[in-house]
């Protein structure tokens, strides 16, 4: 008598078809539906740098015009912060880890899940569009009156574009917290949940404050180049000014929109691959919540040679000082977590070591900035071009592949090559820094940002920058392929590959739709690790 | 026990995403599957709620941050422009507004005491002032175009200060346009509650919807509380011109 | 599930109240308090809004959360305004060598620069 063995439900194949996948409600496959638009995005944000690149090559402006260099950097900007940058980490592991963290069946608002996911896609297909028709050659900054009177280009679409774009993040932010305030398992209390939890509730504040002020901005800018309303026309007495603190007043906070949930895979995967409990579990939960508050008080560095008081800037440097100390705290808690841990050198281990290095650079770089007199000097150079992009690609694209590499078994069922990773993350890592170490030196000699022509003397690092560019591209393509060739011949990665703790690891890889078959109770904190565990099967 | 079978998931089990464990008990058709109870759906929908009325909080205080820049600013210009707006209108439609914030709380009240016939009433009322306050806001909206106070090419004012008088204006169209647009979508909100009501879907266990539109409506009031006084009140007095 | 149940004489009790304040803001608008009509104003309009708060958004009888949430909603407004006006407010309170009153601004150091002169030619910018 043949017996028919069933395949196990998993929330992957519980129903097939393209209507099924864009209709969905279950986290699990929203989340890998944001990984497929983001992955897009940095696609083309990569293209986009790679043609910067190559144009900053030689010192003359011989690739490009001004004028699609201008686009160029625009595009690129956009595509990697509304695009990549801002949805990752929470929208794509956060969506799929969260409530699995907590126990939950789902989000508080699956319905309200699948409508931030549209949202993005809608203001990705407005911004495709406008690239389609020219793209914009403002900056991602927008200034006025630039953007909203003189630039003859698509500014329009963008700002629709990244309007509805930014719902698709406020809408997160809601869910999340609503999700994390009432929806934990029994026995799963504040202090007794992932830091990976706290680092995405942390982000919910900033998403749900914030960015509604950029939403009302970018309103605002549209009115004015569409209608002819005059709000920052300074023909009719407006303050081009007062344009910079509302768009600023949401792009501070929004990067650390971008940096608390990848530090909070960060936090998960150095207490899992030290087998150790993170030290001074309570200062770094607190110290999420401190950057969230903190961020939103220090916006105005960004204007320090825009034209605002003296007084007012002083008031703005030294709030910026104080925001990087919940940073450096959490930066020698993660290096106390290391210390006498059993170290795991695991591919996601590798991404941690890349980000705690490049994150301290970046950190630090930004007191440099902050520094008012500085800044006068640096601002606007490639000192700040590099600074940022320790943070936001050493730190938070590298706490994301972190992120990602950790949580890629529960996610596809399927472990990745780990020799592969680890040379990917290698490349990167060595990619990364001849890409942006010369242009901190660069940005010091003087060499201005967002601009397609150089003087001579600068040539050599920036040819050492490209070619760290073309390195960074072969560690990411690398990177995509290995996991996407996973999928399809990975061995299977069973319940717990890692043997992690977290209620993630206790059901299956990829998990049942519902998540878990009985509501699990928690009776301990996170992070239980013992060294008498076996860290390796 | 036929051997084979898939160990963990359950093959009788529909697999419908959610709902694990059987539905061997009864449970209120509103409740959704991936919440336990219908108290924790409940605190979770108005947690909802109040956060996203958050969000509309900082969503008007860009439009009000600019707006006190320039009334610092331009005094005499926001004299000027203020004194241009129908204060006789501008008075009628807060109290319109205010009072179907009256009949909104009524009406969520009467859905909390299951008296459905009244929550009915009084939410078609809350819909017909609502309404009133838009068509007010048209006339005044229209008076405007007719004077070419409307922001853009082909506005005009006569005046020592038409420049900043017309950033004023800018700010008076964006504040209350982006009211009325809020107050459109509370009235179709509204509605559909309405509707939902007529149906008797409610009753004093379930009556979440009723609360969070009423959550919502009162928040646009609030809005209007702020406007009416900013836009319509600056210089009555005539100190400034 | 049972939230509270105000009585309908407290829902009028406040719609009157209302009114009252509005007719207090209106007719208090046509009186000349110099730099105090803007405060007063707005000080009535915050009362009248706590009062719908409170009462038909029955925040009194809501969770501590509610409440804390609606305090925050408000803090971060209030940092909104409060700190951009640090900016605006303090304009001008200084004053450099050069006669500009901005910060960031490069000295340097050396005899007077003759100022060049700028041809007044009208600047067209191109529309939308």
């Amino acid at each position: 008598m043949t017996t028919t063995v069933l395949p196990r439900v998993t929330y992957l194949n519980v129903k097939y078809g393209v209507a099924s996948w864009l209709l969905t409600k279950d986290h699990k496959r929203i989340g890998i539906l944001y990984l497929i638009v983001v992955a897009i995005a940095f696609l083309l944000g990569g293209v986009f740098a790679a043609g910067l690149r190559i144009e900053l090559t030689t010192p003359q402006g011989d690739v490009v015009s001004a004028d699609t260099y201008n686009r160029l950097f625009t595009m690129h900007g956009v595509a990697m912060v509304f695009f990549v940058l801002i949805p990752a980490v929470p929208a794509i592991l956060g969506n799929f880890v969260m409530p699995l963290m907590i126990g939950a069946k789902d989000v508080a608002f699956p319905r309200i899940n699948l409508l931030s996911w549209y949202c993005l896609v809608i203001g990705f297909i407005f911004t495709l569009a406008a690239m389609v028709f020219g793209g914009v050659d403002t900056g991602w900054t927008f200034y006025t009156p630039y953007s909203s009177s003189a630039s003859n280009s698509n500014v329009l679409l963008t700002g629709v574009g990244i309007f509805i774009a930014g719902f698709s993040s406020i809408l997160t932010g809601l869910n999340f917290a609503v999700t994390i305030h009432r929806m934990r398992a029994p026995g799963l209390t504040w202090f007794r949940l992932p830091l990976f939890v706290w680092a995405l509730y942390a982000t919910s504040l900033v998403q749900i404050l914030a960015t509604p002020v950029i939403a009302i901005t970018l309103l605002m800018l549209v009115v004015e180049r569409a209608l002819g309303f005059g709000i920052f026309d300074p023909r009719l007495g407006g303050d081009p000014v007062l344009f910079q603190h509302l768009f600023w007043f949401y792009s501070h906070p929004a990067v650390y929109i971008m940096i608390l949930p990848p530090m909070g895979a960060i936090s998960e995967v150095i207490a899992c691959f030290s087998r150790k409990n993170v030290f001074g579990y309570s200062f770094v939960a607190f110290s999420s919540l401190a950057i969230a508050v903190f961020g939103f008080l220090v916006w105005a560095h960004h204007l320090f040679v825009a034209g605002i008081s003296p007084y007012s800037a002083m008031v703005f440097s030294f709030l910026s000082f104080a925001v990087a100390v919940p940073s450096a705290v959490k930066v020698f808690n993660w290096t106390a977590t290391l210390y006498q841990g059993a170290i795991w050198w695991q591919a996601p281990m590798m991404w941690v070591f890349g980000f705690i290095g490049l994150f301290l650079i970046g950190g630090l770089t930004g007191l440099f900035l902050a520094s008012l007199g500085l800044d006068v000097h640096l601002h606007d150079t490639y000192f700040v071009v590099a600074h940022f992009h320790y943070i936001m690609v050493g730190g938070a694209i590298m706490g994301f592949f972190a992120g990602l590499h950790y949580w890629w078994p529960k996610m596809t069922g399927k472990m990745y090559s780990n020799s592969l990773a680890t040379l990917a993350a290698l490349l990167v890592f060595v990619g990364f820094n001849l890409t942006f170490f010369p242009q901190f030196i660069l940005g010091y000699l003087g060499m201005p940002r967002r601009y397609h022509v150089y003087a001579e003397e600068f040539q050599v690092l920036n040819v050492l920058s490209s070619a760290g560019a073309s390195i960074l591209g072969v560690g990411y393509t690398l990177t995509a392929s290995y996991l996407i060739y996973s999928m399809f011949r990975g061995a299977a990665a069973g319940k717990n590959p890692w043997r992690a703790t977290g209620l993630e690891w206790q059901t299956e890889s990829p998990p049942i739709p519902e998540n878990f078959s009985e509501t699990p109770i928690v009776t301990e904190g996170p992070n239980e690790y013992s060294k008498r565990e076996i860290k390796v099967a | 026990m036929p051997n084979g079978v898939a160990a963990q998931a359950d093959p009788h089990e529909p697999a419908t995403g959610f709902g694990a464990a059987g539905h061997a008990h009864a449970h209120h058709p509103a409740l959704q599957h991936h919440f336990q109870t219908l108290e924790q759906q409940h605190e979770a929908s108005t947690l909802g709620m109040w956060i996203f009325l958050v969000t509309e909080v900082m969503f008007f205080g860009g439009l009000l941050m600019a707006y006190l820049l320039y009334r610092v600013w331009y005094p005499e210009a926001w004299s000027e422009g203020s004194l241009e707006l129908d204060i006789a209108l501008g008075g009628f439609n807060t109290v319109v507004l205010i009072g179907s914030s009256l009949t909104m709380a009524l009406g969520v009240r009467a859905a909390q005491t299951g008296e459905q016939k009244a929550t009915v009433r009084w939410l078609l009322l809350t819909i017909a002032l609502g309404l009133t306050f838009l068509v007010v806001k048209g006339f005044e909206y229209h008076h405007k175009w007719e004077l070419n106070h409307i922001p853009g090419p082909n506005f005009s004012f006569e005046g020592p200060h038409a420049a900043q008088v017309q950033i004023f204006l800018s700010l008076y169209f964006a504040l209350t346009g982006l009211h009325a647009l809020h107050m459109v979508i509370g009235c179709v909100l509204m509605g559909v509650i309405t509707w939902m009501a007529h149906k008797k879907r409610f009753s004093p266990e379930w009556y979440t919807p009723v609360e969070l539109a009423g959550l919502y409506w009162h928040f646009v009031d609030i809005v209007w509380i702020f406007l009416f006084p900013l836009l319509y009140l600056v210089d009555r007095a005539h100190q400034l011109s | 599930m049972a939230g509270h149940i105000s009585p309908k004489s407290t829902y009028y009790a406040i719609f009157g109240s209302l009114m009252v304040l509005t007719a207090i803001t209106v007719s208090i608008a046509f009186v000349n308090l110099g730099t105090l009509n803007f405060p007063v104003a707005l000080s009535i309009a915050i009362l009248k809004a706590t009062l719908v708060i409170l009462f038909f958004m029955h925040v009194k009888y809501s969770s501590r959360l509610t409440q804390l949430i609606c305090g925050v909603a408000f803090f971060f407004l209030f940092v909104l305004f409060g700190l951009t006006l640090t900016d605006y407010l303090s304009r001008g309170w200084f004053v450099a060598p050069g006669g500009t009153t901005a910060a960031g601004t490069q000295v340097t150091i050396g005899p007077p620069v003759e100022p060049v002169e700028e041809p007044a030619e009208p600047r067209d910018a191109p529309g939308p």
